[in-house]
């Protein structure tokens, strides 16, 4: 596990030194700071879909939800003028209660994470696109709030709050995922969810919670990204976003099939996809080679890793066959 | 036999500390059945594989036609007529009845697109259906056939290869009485035509019924072939069983104490007809003997509450249990170590600290966090005192010797102050060393007061470890016997079935 975030953290440093040479505008505290605030937006949710991910399953509802999310938040403080520490408090219990149904339909209707979540994604972004009647929603002329916005888009020391509090939840959640009870039955069930259940593990308790969390931070990102872009145009708010987040995750070692990633892992996957966004700008590559260079980037990524892994792997097989042929065969 | 077609000449096989098949010959004339039986475990797996090409032979010649060689290749044994119908079937559910018959051998309609040809397969497959007389379409699906129904899909695809030996592996065992007489039919026709058949069974009765010869198999050697006259139920059970056994037997220090465990009328899922009543001592190991499929393995994962039960009652001492769940076992002190570990027992790339830690987290951790230094405090006091061979207790399971690996799902259980233990094949794949070690153990259990149950297929180990055995025959419980009535004899007769007709009445 440390030797692949410590491959990830070296690969943003040679991306980086590459563009800062190139470009030494890359370094500039200006760019650094807008990296940053990036970072942490982007960074939120991807932790969300990471825990997702570890139990073998996927969330791809999660952009549709920020336009869903986006929309009801603006509506509660434009229109119903309720108070912003409430509103707030509505929409992380909204991606909770959309995490929670996630969850049930997937452990207790045995549907498969892949539907269930793509349904999520169709039905959000319609219910977002009707609530507004297709139009954008947006704060009033001249309405601000100032506690909110010192939150969510200001900076100390010039360092993005966005960053900052990215960087308290990661923390938070790896104590969470590596040193809790909670973590562990989490990494047991992605691994072998039947061994789980046979030391009695509620495993479907558990799964459910991974959605829960996914849905919370998913309520707390499209806060974060309606005070940044301050209107909302449902049809394409939040677009693709929640490929970021499984983007993030797997380069950080999340395997979709479950049971592996850690949250530095997703932390510097999140920088790492921010840090080429940066280098697509910086280096005057056309924007919308954007998609294309991620893409190429992950691929070569994962493929690297995958050797990485045979080798591994070829070398255990032969520990295991020198094992084997001291140990009498099962009948 | 005049002149044999198939014929093996002191087939030898051994795996890494087990001798699977000493100098086994057996021929095979045609148009002949031939009964292969024995008890689990006694070659006729690896025979098959033999005859399949799938493991090579140590020594020996296989001898087709006259034409002797050493082995056979997979492309060989299908190319000389030898076709298995096996056990766990091996369709396509989701396919129809001719694709599956025709896989990898489809007829093409000409051009480029290689488009199947449908009328081809229904002119090929349809004939051979009606050979067999079943009473389904080409273009059936498979998921809408019964068992039954599949098993002479499997000989359909036997015979459209032109099979002159057909290998049945336990063909009869999820059939009901009507389905298995419509098995016999066939193999008379398929008799008839001059199609060899060897039919590997536990349902002696049925061996009575088809065979033209019997072989029995025991411990890797031809103990007895009986022809067709002689083939009588106990002549076969007298061959089948007769080894020394060695006594694994320790004493327990006192006698048992009261049931601590009671099962009333228990149903499975698997054998839903039958109800299974038995109960369990304190300090008692109480065998549990039975054939492969007897339904003893879903008598404990519903005790244990990984499988619901369909009905009956579960006390423990005295007071009704209610198991919705595994969590609800364990939170009474029942456990299981199950019968496949790797896939219910462990986390194999886990640690070994981690796994057996893993039932019992809560009593490592301060305010949900864990405390590894007492998690692994608490792993190297087992490793220790069971005996567990690892570089550290920080080594992925995976990589440990089976003995090794099941010591840690023992040591799982141990830390939890256990008040009933049920161990299924608690010895499978498991050097001698570590077999006794965990007997020992077993015992040592049963001495501090904890009622154990032993489902075990290895008859030395039923016999040389229990303290009373109950048998099971099909989804039900056909005998209990007590130390002084103990024989391979008396727990074959039991765990044997006449055949579904019989063993319903």
């Amino acid at each position: 596990m440390l030797k692949k975030d410590l491959g990830l953290f070296l690969l943003i440093v040679v991306v980086g030194a590459v563009v800062a040479f190139l470009n030494p505008r890359f370094l500039s505290p200006v760019n650094l700071a807008n990296t940053a605030n990036l970072v942490g937006l982007f960074g939120l949710f991807s932790i969300g879909e990471g825990f997702v991910i570890i139990t073998g399953g996927i969330d791809l509802s999660i952009g549709s939800e920020f336009a869903l999310f986006g929309v009801v938040f603006v509506d509660l403080l434009v229109t119903y003028h309720v108070p912003w520490i409430l509103a707030v408090l509505i929409i992380i219990g909204f991606g909770v209660i959309l995490g929670w149904v996630h969850g049930f339909l997937v452990t207790r209707m045995n549907l498969q994470p892949f539907v269930v979540t793509l349904c999520g994604l169709l039905i959000y972004r319609g219910v977002a696109r009707w609530y507004t009647n297709d139009g954008t929603a947006g704060f009033e002329f001249g309405q601000t709030f100032p506690a909110l916005e010192w939150i969510t888009t200001g900076r100390s020391f010039g360092v993005p709050h966005t960053f900052v509090i990215f960087l308290f939840v990661a923390a938070i959640m790896a104590v969470l995922l590596h040193r809790s009870v909670f973590g562990r039955y989490l990494f047991a069930i992605g691994k072998n969810e039947e061994a789980a259940r046979f030391s009695g593990i509620a495993t479907k308790t558990i799964i459910v919670a991974a959605y829960v969390i996914c849905g919370a931070l998913a309520g707390v990102s499209s806060i974060f990204l309606t005070m940044y872009t301050r209107s909302i145009s449902p049809a394409s708010h939040g677009n693709f976003y929640e490929l970021y987040g499984i983007a993030a995750a797997v380069l950080g070692g999340c395997s979709l099939r479950g049971g592996e990633g850690s949250i530095l892992g997703i932390v510097l996957g999140a920088v790492l996809l921010q840090v080429l966004q940066n280098l697509v700008n910086l280096l005057g590559i056309p924007s919308s080679l954007n998609f294309a260079v991620m893409g190429t980037v992950i691929l070569i990524g994962v493929l690297a890793d995958q050797q990485l892994v045979r080798v591994r792997q070829a070398r255990a097989d032969r520990a295991k066959e020198s094992l084997r042929a001291t140990a009498p065969l099962a009948r | 036999m005049a002149h044999s077609l198939l014929r093996l000449i002191d087939i030898s096989k051994s795996y890494p500390g087990v001798r699977a098949l000493s100098r086994v010959s057996l021929s095979l004339g045609k148009g002949e059945v031939l009964g292969l039986i024995g008890e689990n475990g006694a070659g006729k797996s690896t025979l098959m594989k033999i005859l399949g090409g799938v493991v090579k032979p140590d020594q020996g010649t296989i001898e087709i036609d006259g034409a002797a060689r050493p082995s056979l290749t997979v492309s060989e044994s299908l190319n000389s007529g030898i076709a298995f119908v096996h056990q766990e079937l091996n369709l396509f559910d989701n396919l129809d009845a001719g694709a599956n018959v025709l896989i990898g051998r489809e007829p093409l309609l000409a051009g480029p697109l290689k488009l199947v040809d449908r009328k081809a397969t229904k002119r090929i497959v349809g004939p051979l259906l009606r050979r067999l007389n079943v009473d389904f379409d080409v273009d059936d699906l498979v998921s809408d056939l019964s068992l039954a129904q599949r098993q002479l899909l499997e000989i359909a695809k036997a015979l459209s290869l032109n099979a002159r030996v057909v290998i049945m592996d336990e063909p009869t065992s999820s059939l009901t009485s009507a389905e298995t007489d419509r098995l016999m039919r066939v193999i008379g026709e398929l008799k008839a035509d001059g199609v060899s058949i060897i039919f590997i069974t536990h349902r002696l009765n049925e061996v009575e019924r088809c065979a033209d010869r019997v072989v029995v198999l025991r411990d890797g050697s031809v103990v007895g072939e009986l022809g067709r006259d002689q083939i009588r139920r106990d002549a076969m059970i007298r061959l089948m069983i007769g080894r020394d056994l060695k006594s694994l037997y320790i004493p327990p220090k006192s006698p048992p104490g009261a049931n601590v465990l009671e099962v009333v009328g228990l149903r499975t899922l698997s054998h839903s007809g039958h109800a299974v009543s038995l109960s369990l001592r304190a300090g008692e190991i109480l065998g549990m003997a039975g054939l492969i499929g007897a339904g003893r393995t879903e008598l404990a994962r519903a005790v244990f509450g990984v499988d619901q039960a369909l009905g009956g009652e579960i006390r423990l001492n005295g007071a009704p249990l209610s198991i919705r769940s595994a969590k609800d076992a364990i939170a009474q002190g029942v456990y299981l170590v199950p019968e496949d570990r790797k896939r219910s027992g462990l986390v194999l790339e886990d640690s070994v600290a981690q796994n057996i830690s893993l039932p019992n987290i809560f009593s490592f951790a301060r305010y949900l966090l864990i405390d590894s230094g007492a998690e692994r405090k608490n792993a190297e006091r087992q490793r220790q005192s069971l005996n567990i061979k690892t570089a550290d207790v920080e080594t992925a399971v995976g990589t440990l010797s089976g003995g090794n690996q099941q010591k840690v799902v023992l040591a799982k259980w141990l830390s939890m102050r256990p008040k009933v233990m049920m161990f299924d094949e608690p010895t499978r794949g498991i050097d001698v060393g570590s077999k006794s070690e965990i007997y020992s153990l077993m015992r040592g259990l049963a001495d501090a007061g904890v009622a154990i149950l032993m489902i075990s297929s290895d008859m030395e180990e039923v016999i040389g470890v229990s303290d009373r055995i109950v048998v099971m025959q099909e989804g039900a419980i056909s005998g209990t016997l007590n130390r002084d009535e103990f024989s391979e004899e008396n727990v074959m007769r039991l765990a044997v079935a006449h055949g579904p007709e019989q063993s319903a009445a």
